[in-house]
């Protein structure tokens, strides 16, 4: 388990390595120069070459690379090129509130993909059926900022039921969990059913019902808990996909996170914080893989950890 | 043309008596009632608050509000006005420059603000480790080039001669330094609050102006209130601003409909523009307004066959400028020449060149290019900037001229137009020149002048006439008070001169449309106001 543990760390870093040096040299081939958004027009040619300089963006692309990654050992993101304030408090002053985001979207995602999955399953076959696995489709497919637009507005400005955007309470939680739990709930809907589908083929199903249990604790206390299983290991790889849905999902709604941080940084073209939030991201994504794997042969004992 | 520098025109010159601080100011609003809190909102976070760092639309009016200069505008102008200084002295070379300050000013922790602050803040801003944008404008100021360099901590020429006393001398003549002045680069900060919060200073700043900052939660708010002991008595009107971020415009939009807020920040999303205008209930609380800036095409003159003036004039007939503003939803008005209608110096009787696709194929002729040439035009890829050049391509080929489009990422139109001979024809959409002070020399040196016609320059038509420089320089030299008309028609004729020559066909002049709620109140004039984008806070009140 150890040994498992400490490879999987050491696969992580090279991951976090990778994702660090593809980045940086994306940004770096960029058209757009960030020392000219800094300078402004007004500046003159020798402006323009201090801030390049004290910026280090004159040096060579490895150089570059190589500075930024032992700054990044000993904890230092940098400071952004804009603001002049340090990454990482820009993120962790964010971070609460796309960690709330993507706890909303995981209890959202829950609540309508397993209803939906457990009622498709049980009325298989039927127009139900059909109708929520469209519903599903519909979810799974469609872009997350027609889908927030579309809440915002029916919901929020037609029918009033919550504020249009913004931050701080219940209430403005529940449009946006929506919007980014939407594409899990089509996933985990499917997965459900399928779950459930298996579940009430097997014997001790049968057995049950041939004991004469009514039909509603059959499908709570029996069926439901052995379904679930297999779709709760999958909540640590959600968070991979919810770091690419919040950059859309928290502009939309003007939620304070990450991801709002990192779409203006991108029309900044300010690379620390670029760097920052992608390493954040990919941080998260890493952990949460890791974190589904070493959940799943506590779920299903016939996974071996190896 | 009437505007600049009336107030001053008042003091007798050379003689010089100190500036009486009264000679122009602002008319308060019979109606205006101090109290009230509004609600504004942006999508972008604040980048900064820090004077000498900020320079967007959405900072650059929070700062007016938040810090003072030693000049200032009179609101919903752009006549200049004694700021933090009561008045002022030039001398009769026009290259020093006396400021005396009011008495009594505090920074909002406490401090009284003195000559020392005024000194220190201008070497800060020139400073190459501040990083300032707009460092470049001080270059007029005597020592700027040993601090642009880093050979010297301080600008030589700026001296406390007293506690309310600073001078700052310059190292030619230079009548734009009372506008660099009212800039915000020069911004008054207390020393001690820069030092305590270093580069930070920006989330934590401290100054002199009406409103001080009380909140700013990182990607969610920032709040300003009222300054108590605000220097000019019975300013702001407002208690409290609320800036709200992270607001896409649309959703600006429908929260403004519902009384929600009482500024979109970022304006009028373009998609809505038609149907807001098209409401009266709605477009009632639209107000126009102009903006200092002008958009245009350049032509290559160091490229045939832009070399010959003829063909530049032509292509100025060719191109319908009506139909681009169409485009735009009509929020601009066609432009005949480089300065924008607002600015000083204007030439207003000048006609320009009409739309004449028949002479324009004359002119041709005469050049010895009847059939025709082709050529290619630079643009920036975002919309609507490649629909207008396609508008301009069909233009020019009604008369011949074959335009082949390069629609390139913003950086690579600035780094083409700033390399010789390689963009024969730019459209400036989305990079095009707003005047960071309301004066004449602000669109010559670096968009027209031979200064600006170097490797990296903003002078994409590389045009330089070496008199014209001359003039320009001349004009510059007028410092004096009682100059300043002349000084204006001197630029109206150079602009003039500019257009005979032609290297630029001026396409139009954008407008502003501020939207506010039915609940704020104040002229017009101050939610258009020239300087402070969107509006001006100092002055705007709340009517219930």
């Amino acid at each position: 388990m150890l040994a498992y543990l400490a490879r999987r760390l050491v696969q992580a870093a090279l991951i976090l390595l990778g994702v660090a040096f593809v980045t940086f040299a994306l940004l770096y081939i960029l058209p757009a120069d960030p020392v000219r958004q800094i300078a402004g027009r007004a500046a003159t040619a020798q402006t323009v070459a201090n801030i390049r300089h004290q910026l280090g963006l004159d040096q060579p692309f490895l150089v570059q690379f190589w500075r930024y990654l032992t700054h990044l050992l000993q904890g230092d993101m940098g400071r952004s090129y804009m603001q002049k304030t340090e990454v990482a408090t820009l993120i962790a002053a964010r971070m609460p509130a796309t960690l709330l985001l993507m706890l909303g979207a995981i209890g959202c995602e829950l609540a309508l993909g397993l209803t939906m999955g457990v009622i498709a399953a049980l009325k298989r076959g039927t127009g139900v059926d059909q109708g929520l696995m469209i519903v599903s489709f519909v979810g799974v497919s469609a872009p997350q900022f027609v889908v927030g637009l579309l809440l915002l507005y029916v919901f929020a400005v037609q029918l009033g039921w919550f504020p249009i955007g913004g931050y701080g309470s219940f209430r403005h939680l529940v449009l946006p969990s929506i919007t980014l739990g939407i594409l899990g709930a089509g996933w985990y809907s499917r997965m459900m059913r399928s779950s459930m589908i298996d579940v009430l083929r097997q014997d001790f199903i049968r057995t049950a019902r041939a004991k004469g249990l009514a039909r509603r604790r059959i499908i709570l206390r029996h069926a439901l808990p052995n379904a679930i299983l297999p779709i709760i290991a999958m909540i640590g790889i959600d968070i991979g996909v919810f770091m690419g849905g919040i950059v859309v999902v928290e502009s939309v709604y003007g939620w304070p996170g990450i991801g709002q941080l990192a779409f203006q940084a991108i029309q900044r073209v300010d690379i620390p914080i670029i760097m920052g939030v992608t390493l954040v991201s990919a941080c998260a994504i890493v952990l949460g893989n890791l974190l589904a794997d070493l959940i799943a042969p506590f779920i299903d004992p016939r996974i071996k950890l190896r | 043309m009437k505007h600049w520098l009336a107030s001053t025109a008042l003091a007798l010159a050379l003689a010089l008596p100190a500036v009486p601080a009264a000679a122009a100011d602002y008319t308060p609003d019979p109606n205006a009632k101090p109290g009230g809190a509004i609600t504004v909102t942006y999508k972008d976070d604040v980048a900064t608050l820090d004077p000498a760092i900020g320079y967007d639309w959405q900072n650059w009016s929070m700062i007016k509000a938040l810090f003072d200069r030693l000049m200032d505008y009179v609101p919903g102008t752009t006549e200049l006005r004694p700021g933090l200084a009561e008045s002022y002295d030039v001398s009769p070379d026009g290259t020093v420059f006396t400021f005396h300050l009011h008495h009594g000013v505090k920074f909002t922790n406490g401090r009284e603000l003195t000559a020392e602050d005024v000194k220190y803040s201008l070497d800060r801003v020139t400073n190459p480790k501040t990083q300032s944008p707009g460092a470049g404008f001080f270059s007029s100021i005597k020592g700027y080039e040993e601090v642009a360099a880093g050979k010297a901590d301080s600008l030589a020429g700026v001296t406390v001669v007293d506690p309310y006393t600073v001078k700052i001398e310059l190292s030619h003549p230079d009548a734009t330094i009372l506008h660099v002045m009212a800039l915000n680069f020069s911004s008054v900060v207390p020393k001690e609050a820069v030092d305590k919060w270093g580069t930070d200073f920006g989330h934590h700043p401290v100054g002199s102006g009406a409103f001080m900052m009380t909140d700013w939660t990182i990607g969610q708010h920032v709040i300003l209130e009222k300054n108590p002991d605000y220097w000019r008595k019975g300013v702001p009107y407002l208690d409290k601003i609320t800036f709200e971020i992270g607001q896409e415009p649309i959703v600006a939009l429908l929260r403004l409909q519902k009384g929600e807020i009482d500024i979109p920040g970022d304006g009028i999303p373009p998609a809505k523009f038609t149907e807001v205008m098209k409401n009266p209930d709605e477009a009632k609380d639209v107000v126009k307004g102009q903006q200092l800036a002008t958009t245009y095409v350049t032509m290559n003159v160091e490229m045939k066959p832009f070399d010959n003036v003829k063909v530049r004039q032509a292509v100025n007939m060719a191109i319908n400028k009506d139909r681009i503003i169409q485009i735009i939803n009509g929020r601009a008005v066609p432009a005949n020449q480089p300065l924008p209608p607002e600015m000083p110096g204007y030439a207003k009787d000048y006609k320009g060149y009409a739309y004449d696709p028949a002479k324009a194929k004359d002119l041709l002729k005469e050049a010895g290019l009847a059939d025709g040439f082709s050529t290619e035009l630079y643009v920036m890829n975002t919309d609507p900037n490649p629909r207008i050049a396609q508008a301009i391509q069909q233009d020019l080929a009604q008369v011949g001229i074959k335009v082949a489009i390069k629609s390139l990422e913003q950086a690579n139109v600035i780094a083409a137009g700033g390399t010789p001979k390689t963009a024969p024809m730019i459209w400036s959409g989305g990079m095009a020149w707003i005047a960071d002070f309301p004066d004449p020399s602000d669109f010559y040196g670096p968009i027209l002048g031979c200064a600006g016609a170097v490797q990296g320059g903003w002078n994409w038509s590389w045009y330089c006439n070496k008199e014209l420089d001359a003039e320009a320089k001349a004009a510059d030299a007028m410092t004096a008070p009682d100059q300043q008309q002349a000084r204006n028609a001197k630029w109206a004729e150079i602009f003039t001169k500019i257009m005979a020559d032609a290297p630029w066909v001026p396409i139009f002049n954008e407008e502003r449309f501020t939207m506010k709620s039915p609940r704020m109140g104040g002229a017009d004039a101050l939610y258009v106001d020239p300087v402070s984008i969107p509006i001006n806070y100092d002055y705007v009140y709340v009517k219930e």
